[in-house]
């Protein structure tokens, strides 16, 4: 049973992560701020304002053994009002707009927003449609943009530790 | 062909089942699974109105109160007709269900939750710790998407329709492109047809892995998870490295596939099969020998399989509750390749997890088989300017999607897409009933409906 229990995980699974000089670039202005007021620890609250799930699927994946976010003083909250950032992905559907708003409300200042994925950033295959507002900065003040339909992991990473600012 | 009224009839009496319902233009369409065929039928609706089907066959009526708020017509006789994706100018407004009893109190949840999943609304009514109902609102992530899909070419709507779902966009996309060159009478290359096939048993083994790792995870036996998530981390990255693409996302085209396979990638997949294979039964083993964590997916959130039967439930939620239906059946080049279809009587999360484990080695057995057989040739046909309406059925790792297309000159005039989820969302209520909330997780999860695929 114990032979079962760990096989496979013994090995460390965890992998270093490549710097992403674009991340870096974007990331300066938000350092200090960020490292002063929050030290090295982020709580993150997840909003999917219209997201097809793709987005999703990659920020879930942050969690496992590989990626490991936690190790980066990175946490999701279930909360908005537990969170730093929220991680908002998908063209902002007009159904998700009130919900969109009421979350970035409850959140406590100080906050960042991180807009993830194409369809967050207004350059999706959704961003023209009448139901949905076209990007999440048309709709709260976003702090940092990650690319992508949807961003890898590996970015999703490097961009959350931008909002830290570098070790 | 069949009249409306008496393929209303047909659906309420459980002689055919229904796959989807919608308005083109001054038409109320239906299509329905008659002896595993789609047939459609119309109704011309020239003064605005039809008979509603909903009012027969409780299946259609979300389906019509989608239609009604989307179109000029009015399904005559329609039992519900409240807003439904299309929540209009005022969101926050809607008239849930009356609730009346001693005792009862209502837990509100939603559309903004506690993990990162996608929003919807959940109005628990409880009598204790027991559901005594469910409602369910849904189309928070309503984007519009068929009226974005008219008026495009193929090749453009496509990248829509890879998006309508992501979990499933090979199986969108493969659908969308069936549907698109059954209208236009395209030939698609044989070796085409096999890398669908091969990228849609790649997306089912993927999100079956995330599915039994993530069920475990709600019945607090984190452990299973880690260990699945590792193994699904290492099936999109094998895609990555052989599809160039973790969801492979855009790789199925109209007219055939938009990349190949090379000796490499081809070898990665082998060498994904054999370590999936190898990795995936002793956590089955661990699964079945945890008696603790059976405790919590044995006899919960039973779906009855007349239910299942009824609303011709597709995927591992009907399969669990003993209908035995799969579109692959179908779709070339299953017809090639030799698989079995799981099928459960018990309906509860165990027998959910169950199908899906059976399909992962399914899954893995198609895969050698196609590598093995991978025909050589070109990848892609052109695909010409036509006009003409078609339809498809492929089955996502969730269930059969449908695709109807109608064209003209080259462009989508009407594009309508079906998700699986449709006809599983209102059986997650049914199933939760006398269940206690503390499991809705737990069957939320076993069921995993698509809240995009279904909010379009
Ligand atoms: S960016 Fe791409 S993956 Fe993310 S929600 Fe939009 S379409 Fe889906």
């Amino acid at each position: 049973m114990r032979r079962t229990l760990l096989e496979g995980l013994r090995r460390p699974l965890t992998e270093m992560l490549p710097a992403d000089p674009e991340m870096a670039r974007l990331g300066l202005t938000l350092e200090r701020a960020a490292r002063r007021r929050l030290g090295r620890s982020l709580a993150i609250r997840e909003v999917d304002a219209g997201s097809c799930n793709g987005c999703e699927l990659e920020i879930i994946a942050l969690g496992n053994p590989c990626y490991d976010l936690e190790r980066f003083g990175l946490s999701f909250v279930a909360s908005p009002r537990h969170a730093d950032v929220l991680l908002v992905t998908g063209p902002v559907t007009r159904n998700m707009r009130e919900a969109l708003l009421r979350t970035y409300a409850a959140t406590p200042s100080p906050k960042w927003v991180l807009a993830a994925g194409d369809c967050a950033a207004g350059c999706g295959v959704f961003a023209a449609s009448p139901a949905c507002m076209g990007s999440v900065a048309s709709v709260i003040p976003v702090d940092l943009v990650v690319s992508g339909c949807p961003p890898t992991p590996a970015r999703l990473i490097a961009a959350l530790i931008t909002l830290l600012g570098p070790g | 062909m069949m009249a409306w009224r008496e393929a209303g009839e047909a659906l309420a009496a459980g002689r055919a089942g229904l796959v989807s319902l919608w308005a083109d233009g001054p038409r109320a369409r239906l299509a329905l699974l008659l002896d595993d065929t789609v047939q459609i039928v119309d109704h011309p609706a020239p003064d605005g109105t039809f008979p509603s089907i909903g009012r027969l066959h409780p299946p259609a009526i979300r389906l019509e109160r989608a239609l009604a708020e989307s179109s000029p017509l009015v399904p005559l006789g329609l039992p519900d007709t409240r807003r439904w994706l299309d929540h209009g100018e005022n969101p926050t407004v809607y008239p849930f269900l009356p609730v009346k009893g001693r005792h009862l109190h209502q837990i509100p949840v939603g559309p903004v939750h506690a993990g990162i999943i996608e929003p919807g609304h959940f109005r628990f009514t409880c009598d204790g710790e027991t559901v005594v109902r469910l409602e369910e609102r849904l189309g928070y992530v309503h984007r519009g998407v068929e009226a974005l899909m008219a008026g495009k070419v193929p090749a453009e709507a496509a990248r829509i329709a890879a998006r309508i779902s992501g979990d499933a966009t090979v199986a969108y996309a493969f659908a969308f492109a069936r549907a698109v060159e059954s209208v236009l009478g395209v030939a698609v290359p044989p070796r085409a047809i096999w890398l669908r096939a091969l990228m849609a048993e790649l997306e089912r083994l993927a999100n079956h892995l995330g599915d039994v790792g993530a069920i475990c995870n709600d019945a607090a036996f984190g452990l299973l998870l880690a260990h699945c998530s590792v193994l699904r981390e290492e099936v999109l990255r094998a895609c990555a490295f052989a599809f160039r693409h973790r969801l492979m996302m855009g790789c199925v085209v109209p007219g055939g596939v938009a990349v190949d396979l090379s000796r490499e990638g081809e070898a990665r997949l082998r060498a994904l099969a054999a370590r999936v294979g190898a990795a995936f039964p002793p956590l089955l083993s661990l699964y079945d020998r945890t008696a603790s964590l059976q405790d919590r997916t044995v006899g919960t959130g039973i779906l009855r399989p007349e239910l299942a039967a009824l609303w011709a439930a597709g995927g591992f939620v009907g399969r669990a509750s003993g209908r035995d239906f799969d579109a692959r059946r179908f779709t070339p080049p299953y017809e090639a390749l030799s698989f079995s279809v799981p099928v459960l009587e018990a309906g509860d999360v165990d027998a959910r997890l169950r199908i899906r484990a059976a399909e992962i080695s399914e899954s893995l057995g198609l895969i050698t088989q196609i590598l093995d057989r991978l025909p050589v040739g070109p990848l892609l046909a052109r695909v010409p300017a036509g006009a003409g309406e078609g339809f498809s059925l492929v089955e996502s790792f969730r269930g059969d999607v449908f695709f109807h297309l109608r064209i003209t000159e080259g462009l989508i005039v009407r594009a309508h897409a079906r998700d699986p989820s449709w006809f599983q969302w209102p059986l997650l209520e049914a199933a939760i009933e006398g269940n206690i909330v503390a499991d809705f997780p737990l069957c939320n999860k076993s069921f995993n409906c698509s809240y995009a695929g279904h909010d379009l």
